[in-house]
């Protein structure tokens, strides 16, 4: 029997190999691992208490977990406040960031400075933001309150992040308003714009100007140009912007666990992870809620993967 | 006045209207940390709408019993130091890997090229809850080299994504001279690719470095003992401890906002390259 010699191919195989080692390893035990280990734990009936026992790879199976998530009686309004969030904080940041892209484009000076000011909310760290718009809108030291109260806008201070509902008198109708959950969404507005702005503005510099020359020459005004050219030439990055925002704000935990704790009608789903494990030590339940989460995940990859990005 | 006129003065009207508020609204916040971080307890308590800076009136005192009272002196070093190893590993090992995926011929090329992609909109909170429970029966949870691993997990699918894409750009003709010559795949690396590459390069250690110092969430959960606590964990123990001292919180959030601003506004336009090239989670 003859050993055959290693092909160019070969080493060149063997070499890729050892130089995606490192990289792949890291993500197996940390990413991949983790996911497969999240579905184990969710078909277990585990406590915070049982994680130095045995029974943790015992092969006993149990889809308690599941019926106790979704047979809970607040899930319901959990996954409602989720949408609400999820859709309102994405179609909020697209929309700032789509008036901030309209506001900086073109040439005037000091116009990469605002570029800049403009992305600062998605760079500092989320700590720090949270805690700062938690002062400006505390209902005893809150700068918000104060003004608004001396200036006689508010006849007394609104707790903003720790009240559930906000009566309003609108012209004789009275209106609720998820006081907390509003708060929340417009935090996420704040903070998240940057992206779509960074987005839309690349898309709009990439506009030819011909189009606007030649509208122009057939007589369509600003207004027109904009809905007749602007617009459409920006539909494809603002879909894909509004998936992309609503993936990640559906998974998003920080910011919430950060401004409210996800009390005041701001729990989603994402906060249920985290009080099954630590408000409730129950670890299977709370890997229960975080398989749901990668369901949906997955759910809109597949559709971003198959549809939209095979368009692009 | 022809209706193109009017439009146009409308426009101008509205744009410069919208950039102030725009402008008040993304700054305000900041200036607030500042003012309120520079400010005494009782100033804080007896003009809590006081929208202005006295300079006279400019107090550290806030400073000074944030980084020498509460650790904070411990916790900058924790992240100056999690971040400088992120950046190092990831850079290096995304630079090895993404020539890899470019320039060597293997099987399943393409499918990694997809699933690193994928694995970088894996949520946080579904990884969290798992990695605690290994960690904590193991009995190394509470580690900052833990940590570390973590965040290097985090980062480098996108790093090597990003890099790949910069890669792609280098004519490989280049990298033909030095492999006649006898030069190794590693050579060529540190002697061609890399020194072609530092604006790519420079984007991914930034980015890498601002998602390392900014992370909140598996500091939050992984690390007990205060001595490993990095800034962003200190932020939040800080806030929890003190109730009423508004202007500790504040100066402990300029601390962890300031470096990256800085680094932001010296490396913009990396960064902005970075952001859009990797689309940073978020």
């Amino acid at each position: 029997m003859t050993r055959r010699e290693p092909t160019f191919f070969d080493q060149e195989a063997r070499l890729a190999f050892w130089m995606l080692f490192p990289t792949f390893t890291v993500v197996l035990a940390f990413v991949i691992f983790p996911v497969i280990w999240n579905l184990w734990l969710s078909l277990k009936a585990v406590s915070l208490g049982d994680l130095r026992g045995v029974s943790l790879f015992e092969f006993n199976m149990t889809l308690e977990n599941y019926r106790k998530v979704f047979g809970d009686p607040e899930f319901g309004t959990v996954l409602l406040t989720t949408l609400i969030y999820t859709t309102a904080g994405s179609v909020l940041s697209i929309l700032l960031g789509l008036m901030a892209a309209l506001l900086v484009h073109g040439e005037f000076p000091g116009r990469s400075m605002l570029r800049g000011l403009f992305i600062s909310p998605y760079i500092a760290p989320v700590v720090a933001v949270t805690f700062t718009w938690s002062f400006i809108l505390d209902p005893q030291l809150g700068v918000l309150n104060w003004l608004a109260v001396d200036k006689g806008l508010l006849a007394q201070p609104i707790p903003f992040l720790s009240q559930r509902w906000w009566d309003l008198d609108l012209l004789g109708v009275r209106v609720r308003v998820p006081m907390a959950l509003t708060s929340v969404i417009l935090f996420e507005g704040w903070r998240y714009f940057p992206f779509a702005f960074l987005f839309i503005l690349a898309r709009l510099q990439a506009i030819p100007d011909e189009l606007y020359q030649a509208a122009s020459v057939d007589g369509a005004t600003p207004f027109q140009r904009f809905f007749h050219i602007t617009l459409p030439q920006l539909s494809a990055v603002l879909s894909t912007l509004f998936l992309f925002r609503f993936i990640w704000t559906f998974n998003k935990f920080d910011d919430i666990f950060l401004l409210t704790r996800g009390q005041a009608g701001t729990k989603v789903l994402t906060i249920r992870v985290y009080d099954y494990a630590f408000g409730e030590f129950n670890i299977g339940a709370s890997s229960a809620v975080a398989m749901i989460l990668f369901g949906v995940l997955s759910v809109f990859l597949l559709v971003y993967f198959r549809w939209i990005a095979k368009e692009e | 006045m022809s209706r193109e006129r009017l439009e146009k003065t409308i426009i101008q009207i509205l744009r410069v209207m919208g950039l102030l508020v725009f402008i008040a609204i993304v700054a305000f916040p900041f200036y607030w940390m500042m003012v309120s971080s520079f400010r005494s307890l009782g100033e804080i308590l007896l003009k809590p709408a006081n929208l202005g800076l006295d300079i006279r009136k400019i107090n550290l005192h806030a400073y000074y019993e944030v980084l020498f009272q509460h650790g904070f002196l411990r916790y900058i070093c924790n992240s100056v130091y999690v971040s400088v190893v992120t950046v190092v590993l990831s850079v290096t090992l995304a630079t090895v890997g993404g020539y890899a995926v470019t320039r060597l011929r293997f099987r399943g090329r393409e499918f990694m090229s997809y699933s690193i992609l994928l694995i970088y909109m894996f949520p946080a909170i579904v990884l969290v809850i798992p990695l605690y429970v290994m960690f904590s029966r193991m009995g190394f949870r509470d580690s900052i080299n833990l940590l570390i691993l973590v965040y290097l997990a985090q980062t480098l699918p996108v790093a090597l994504y990003m890099l790949r894409s910069y890669f792609q750009t280098l004519p490989p003709e280049i990298e033909h001279a030095g492999l006649i010559d006898g030069c190794s795949r590693f050579s060529v690396i540190w002697r061609i690719i890399i020194p072609l590459s530092a604006p790519g390069l420079a984007s991914v250690a930034l980015y890498t470095f601002m998602i390392a110092w900014n992370e909140f969430l598996f500091a939050f959960m992984f690390l007990d003992t205060p001595e490993k606590f990095t800034l962003s964990r200190g932020v939040v123990q800080l806030a929890g401890s003190v109730h009423l001292s508004k202007q500790l919180v504040m100066a402990a959030s300029v601390m962890v906002t300031l470096p990256i601003l800085v680094f932001f506004l010296l490396f913009e336009r990396y960064l902005v390259r970075g952001l859009t090239a990797g689309a940073m989670k978020g």
